[in-house]
């Protein structure tokens, strides 16, 4: 008998998908239309709606001990907020089985239930009984919740009038004192400023290893997820494609992502703008045009994006926004900036945007490219979370001196100097 | 504390999950009070100018079709059923639409979904015990005296409370599902206003069709609810009234048995 206190069972869970329907929901009106006109022109069952089943998890198995935490990697669309929903009984799964030995919380959004209209305060007594804590609970640890978010001053302020760290503090703030045996985490820490971040994860850190409390965290932020875990699996197409301790499972995940220097499919990417035109693929590439993911800082670096414009368009803006793992906007690089015109574009335009010297500090970016119409200031097409790259700091950078992502995002090149003062 | 998650496998702890809960439906209640009355200018004000407006209305129709005043003054006799209509109404209507309006809570957090539309029903009762103030006023306005009977008022006020929370949750989940029942209910809370006691009182009712008119389980709940209140100067009618209450257990146990029959596949299709 282990000591597990989660377990994990060959867990399944599928999704239909209908191909036909435009709304986004079921009407009672269109089932019985649907059923009444089958019956009438006895269709075969193959001119129904195309349904598919989606399985957004196959066969999950793992299982965590009492006081680990466990870190879940895995590209958009892995499955990894599909898990944690099923593991936090928000929906069902379709197959398999899930022990949890002790109580649960999870956080997969920070703020949930949050209403802009209230203060903080009654924030978070609200909060605190939708995470599942009792009023008698919430009121012992009242001062406390304050005193961690930091805002005793804006306590009776409605929090539609916080700013959006104040907000994101806050609740937070409600969700660290929460005394689950097991806690269950998503993408928290994408939000906040980097010392907020930092004093999250030191949260986290304690819950685990003082308070013996077990912890399952999704992040993107690869450098969260080494610094608090000591194990990890990987999620890929549903299903766990390795796991092991934290260093291996990283290592496995960065070297596949290293493949991806190449997207030329982005149906599964979420995208917005009036689609009069469309970006097809991203590529990277170092000056030689040879495809790479992971470059070293102070390297160049070139995006070179594939559109297809199906009617011509004057002079539209290319743009590449590039953004930091944990969706800080670095820079919204656009040709527009430069006053630059490409004319009219009409077919398939592949447009190169080089950024001479990387001047980034090592982590994984995302870069989403874009498509706008100047005239009108519209979006044509915007493809979110597109592709990523990874900044390392090489060894001839800086003189091998140890640069990371503590160091901040963006590299300013200093000159320096230093006498003594008589 | 083991928890087994399984395909098919309606949790085990439910009710007591909904008992650990309980303190959520207060809070959610609360929350839409506060939010209400945050929002709106005139506040509380708001929950008696629609029933007020509403007896306004029904007493000038009384008039105007020349329904003869009995030992009740007008305006209380209506204000005595518009208020149990009202709180049924605003109940249903809450609760049924209560699961699409916090989408967000439900695609997020686990809890018992029943805390949702009870939580909105709660809120329906609030709203109702402050216009009861209202009729208070009125009736000491009068200088009209109500007798044992209002010891029976929290019986009616029970049955309404089942019977909008059963009926409510069928609707909630319903709607869901078929996000068409939202016309549903706008069409009911409509009808049903016509077709209860509320301008005029059941004995108006021909005799030969009445046994067909209670079957509208509100006509037993209003006349009940006036028979209380008016100090049993209207008839109360117990069958009606035990047909009201018959039909309360069964919306609840048909709401909730449904309910929790769809519940678990909320957060996918919601």
């Amino acid at each position: 008998m282990s000591d597990a206190v989660i377990r994990v069972d060959h867990l399944g869970k599928c999704y239909r998908i209908s191909h036909q329907r435009q709304q986004s929901y079921v009407a009672l009106r269109d089932v019985i239309t649907d059923r009444v006109r089958r019956l009438w022109r006895r269709e075969p069952a193959g001119n129904r709606p195309s349904v598919e089943d989606f399985w957004a998890l196959t066969d999950v198995s793992f299982e965590v001990k009492r006081g680990d935490v466990l870190g879940i990697i895995g590209r958009n669309g892995a499955g990894k907020s599909t898990l944690l929903k099923v593991l936090s009984r928000i929906t069902e799964p379709t197959t398999g089985r899930v022990e949890l030995d002790g109580n649960v919380a999870s956080l997969l959004e920070v703020g949930t239930g949050f209403h802009p209209e209230l203060t903080g305060r009654e924030n978070i007594f609200l909060n605190g009984a939708i995470l599942g804590m009792s009023r008698v609970e919430i009121a012992r640890k009242f001062d406390e919740i304050v005193a961690f978010a930091e805002i005793e001053t804006f306590l009776d302020t409605p929090v539609k009038r916080y700013s959006s760290g104040m907000y994101v503090r806050l609740a937070f703030a409600v969700a660290a004192h929460l005394e689950p045996d097991i806690l269950i985490v998503d993408e928290v820490l994408a939000v906040g400023d980097a010392a907020f971040q930092e004093k999250c994860l030191a949260t986290m850190k304690n819950v685990s290893r003082t308070q013996g409390r077990t912890v399952l965290f999704v992040s993107h932020n690869l450098g969260a997820i080494q610094s608090l875990c000591r194990s990890a699996i990987l999620l890929e197409r549903g299903g766990v494609a390795l796991s092991g301790s934290v260093e291996s499972v990283v290592a496995a995940y960065t070297h596949t992502s290293e493949s991806r220097a190449v997207v030329d499919d982005l149906s599964r990417c979420a995208r917005s703008g009036t689609g009069e035109a469309r970006v097809m693929g991203i590529r990277f590439e170092d000056d030689a045009g040879v495809p790479r993911n992971y470059f070293r800082m102070g390297e160049s670096f070139n995006v070179v994006v594939t559109a297809n414009f199906p009617t011509p368009l004057q002079n539209p803006t290319f743009g590449v926004n590039i953004l930091t793992d944990a969706g800080v906007l670095v820079a919204d690089c656009r040709s527009s900036h430069y006053g630059l015109e490409f004319g009219r574009a009409l077919g398939t335009i592949e447009y190169h945007m080089r950024i001479p010297s990387l001047a980034l500090y090592p982590r994984t970016y995302v870069v989403e490219p874009w498509l706008a119409d100047t005239g009108v200031l519209a979006d044509i097409d915007w493809v979110r979370s597109a592709a990523s790259f990874v900044v390392t700091a090489g060894p001839n950078f800086m003189s091998g001196a140890n640069v990371n992502a503590h160091h901040g995002i963006s590299f300013i090149p200093t000159s320096w100097s230093a006498e003594s003062v008589p | 504390m083991k928890l087994v998650i399984e395909p098919g496998r309606t949790a085990r702890n439910y009710w007591r999950d909904l008992w650990h809960y309980r303190e959520l439906m207060y809070f959610l209640a609360w929350r839409d009070l506060a939010v209400r009355y945050k929002q709106t200018a005139i506040g509380v004000a708001w929950a008696l100018i629609r029933p007020a407006l509403t007896m306004a209305v029904f007493v000038v129709f009384r008039r105007f079709v020349g329904i003869p005043a009995g030992s009740v003054p007008d305006p209380i006799l209506v204000l005595a059923a518009v208020l149990p209509w009202q709180f049924f109404a605003a109940a249903l209507t809450d609760s049924s639409g209560s699961l699409i309006a916090n989408t967000n809570l439900i695609s997020k957090i686990y809890f018992p979904r029943l805390i949702v539309p009870g939580a909105a029903v709660v809120t329906a009762l609030v709203d109702f015990v402050i216009t009861l103030g209202m009729l208070a006023v009125l009736m000491a306005w009068y200088g009209f005296a109500p007798g044992w009977q209002l010891l029976a008022l929290p019986v009616f006020v029970a049955i309404t409370f089942g019977l909008s929370l059963g009926f409510g949750v069928f609707l909630a989940a319903l709607n869901v599902e078929y996000r068409d029942f939202r016309y549903v209910v706008p069409f009911i809370v409509q009808f049903g206003l016509f077709i209860s006691p509320i301008a005029f009182t059941t004995d108006q009712v021909p005799e030969r069709w009445r046994s067909w008119y209670e079957l509208n389980p509100m006509v037993g709940i209003i006349d009940g609810f006036r028979w209380s209140v008016l100090g049993g100067r209207t008839p109360l009618n117990l069958d009606a009234v035990t047909l009201s209450l018959a039909m309360t257990l069964f919306f609840l146990v048909l709401g909730v048995w449904y309910f929790r029959r769809v519940e678990r596949r909320f957060a996918d299709v919601i």
